[in-house]
């Protein structure tokens, strides 16, 4: 193609966007853009500006306020971030190092270690919930076999069954974590590791000065990702205990459908915006991190 | 090798089948018990032993031919959970792969704030955005349509989707565009010539990824949709516990068998989704 026909071409372009004040490319761009666009606004935008405007009303937070399962939810919502989320960031983090060695059976053990986090929730954690129950359950038949004694009623002490939800969440997201540890670690240039070697520092200074310091980043980045959406965790709770006994063990992620279901959209979105100063500041700092 | 460092060397291999042992039973325990569930006679389940005396596989031939009243839609609801994971991922994947287009290769003004916006759906909570979502179908006379499902999970799978895709797509050499461009090529056979085949491991990432996500889904399932012959199995499962009879061993047979395609599919295309997925989380 001549130098010519690029510029008839060129203007010939220009002239049929230039109307709109748009080059070519931006009017394709534009174009490429709109499904995303369009999805949300139709799914994001306009369901979550409708549901502030339900939200309005400040009666509705008096009304909340006043619901003793609130209080207890959003204690239930804390204690599940602080101890679940930094409990299985510290095993996700030992475990990539475990998963590091070059072993046949530790390969064998990684495929099937992310199976918790390939499969659904809900026949799992299921059968978790099966494992539990008070009579039939194989952990009160093994407590019998061994004692002559009945087990504990797990799921019927709001502790415990807080506990369990925590496990089972550990249990469905370490999976993901560790990979994602494990890649940063594979990251990190094994030169540090050799030099270090020939210095003689043991494994505890390999880790406190090499490891830590090239990972320390990603794993806050993790912990703080891993929070926010854990703040979003129904599947553990619910199927779990459902939040019983008494709703005693609902976080946030299921208070929210438990209004809707009892058809109180409005305490729902009342109790999302409550949860907002939680994770806000966390959005935020992620935010700042991921849109370089 | 001195005694001294033999003695160190068992000990770091003791010490690593220490860690292996309990992670093993660990993750394999609720699956074991729920596999162990399948294999058991009505009465057997509850025994407690770790290998049933007679097992059998009339629970798989129960659920198979949907014998019992819990599992008259069986193949059905199997069937629209393929449905809406096959669509999830296609409007995924069209929708994602196309805004990163935008946003990386054609440097769209304002991308970066589409970008942003993205990221910020990303950060939503899921169980939060159900609450308006619901809301919203709603209005949208969507309630109880597969479409609802879809779109819901689109919605929440895309955001991801454009962040993992427009990184990718960063790594392509911009000389590329620049000389098709030279060549006459318009945005379009950009796209579809250079764009699309080159970003082939990434898509198949993301498409695994929106798959995975909508077939597991239970949330967005059992609110958006409720009539037996609409919902997705999950929910079909979720419904067998507000039931006092519930018949556990077929529940366990059912959602072993639900599990088996995801796991199938996730090591299938293992290669793709670590390389791909953790790309995007790793920068951080």
């Amino acid at each position: 193609m001549t130098a010519t026909t690029i510029d008839t071409a060129a203007r010939r372009e220009k002239s049929r966007w230039a109307g709109f004040g748009l080059s070519e490319r931006q009017a394709w761009s534009l174009l490429f853009v709109a499904p995303y666009v369009a999805i949300f606004v139709g799914f994001v935008l306009f369901p979550v500006g409708y549901s502030f405007w339900l939200a309005r009303s400040p009666q509705l937070y008096v009304e909340l306020a006043a619901d003793p399962i609130f209080l207890r939810t959003v204690v239930n919502t804390f204690v599940f971030l602080v101890v679940a989320i930094n409990l299985k960031m510290a095993l996700a983090l030992f475990l990539s190092g475990f998963f590091l060695q070059k072993r046949w059976w530790v390969k064998v053990l990684a495929v099937l270690f992310v199976l918790p986090w390939a499969v659904p929730s809900i026949p799992t954690i299921l059968s978790v919930r099966f494992m539990l129950n008070p009579e039939w359950g194989v952990i009160n038949q093994l407590i019998f076999s061994l004692t002559a004694e009945d087990g504990p009623n797990w799921l019927n002490d709001p502790a415990l069954a807080l506990t369990f939800s925590m496990l089972v969440h550990i249990w469905k997201s370490l999976p993901f974590w560790t990979l994602i540890l494990l890649a940063g670690r594979l990251g990190i240039p094994g030169e540090l590791y050799e030099a270090a070697s020939v210095d003689g520092a043991g494994a505890w200074h390999r880790f406190r000065y090499i490891t830590w310091p090239s990972m320390s980043t990603l794993y806050v980045t993790c912990t703080l990702l891993s929070m926010i959406f854990t703040v979003g965790d129904f599947n553990s709770v619910y199927l779990l205990t459902g939040g019983g006994p008494a709703d005693l063990t609902h976080v946030l992620a299921t208070l929210g459908i438990r209004y809707l279901r009892l058809d109180q959209v409005g305490l729902a979105m009342a109790s999302i915006v409550c949860a907002l100063p939680l994770i806000l500041p966390l959005v935020y700092f992620m935010m700042k991190r991921l849109s370089r | 090798m001195s005694p001294r460092r033999l003695l160190k060397n068992i000990g770091f291999e003791a010490g690593l089948l220490l860690i292996g042992i309990p992670v093993l039973l660990w993750t394999l325990i609720p699956i074991y018990h729920m596999f162990l569930f399948a294999i058991s006679p009505k009465d057997a389940a509850f025994s407690g032993q770790l290998w049933p005396t007679h097992p059998t596989l009339r629970n798989f031939e129960t659920v198979l031919s949907q014998k019992h009243h819990f599992l008259n839609h069986f193949w059905l609801q199997m069937f629209n959970s393929l449905v809406i994971s096959v669509g999830t991922a296609a409007i995924t994947l069209f929708v994602a792969t196309a805004a990163a287009f935008a946003i990386s290769r054609l440097r769209m003004k304002g991308g970066r704030m589409v970008m942003n916006l993205a990221l910020l759906t990303y950060f939503i909570p899921a169980a939060f955005l159900a609450v308006p979502m619901y809301k919203t179908m709603g209005m949208y006379g969507l309630l109880n349509n597969d479409w609802a499902l879809v779109l819901a999970m689109a919605t929440i799978a895309s955001p991801y989707a454009i962040w993992i895709l427009r990184q990718a797509s960063d790594k392509l050499p911009v000389e590329l565009d620049e000389a098709a461009m030279i060549d006459g090529a318009s945005p379009f056979q950009l796209f579809r010539m250079i764009y699309l085949p080159l970003m082939v491991p990434s898509l198949i990432a993301v498409g695994t990824y929106a798959l995975l996500l909508a077939w597991n889904e239970y949330l967005y399932a059992f609110l958006l949709l409720s009539k037996n012959t609409a919902i997705t199995l999950p929910v079909a499962l979720g419904n067998f516990l507000s039931a006092d009879d519930s018949p556990w061993e077929l529940l366990m047979t059912a959602g072993f068998l639900y599990a088996l395609p995801p796991a199938a599919i996730y090591y299938a295309f293992r290669r793709y989704m670590s390389s791909g997925l953790t790309a995007g989380a790793v920068k951080g």
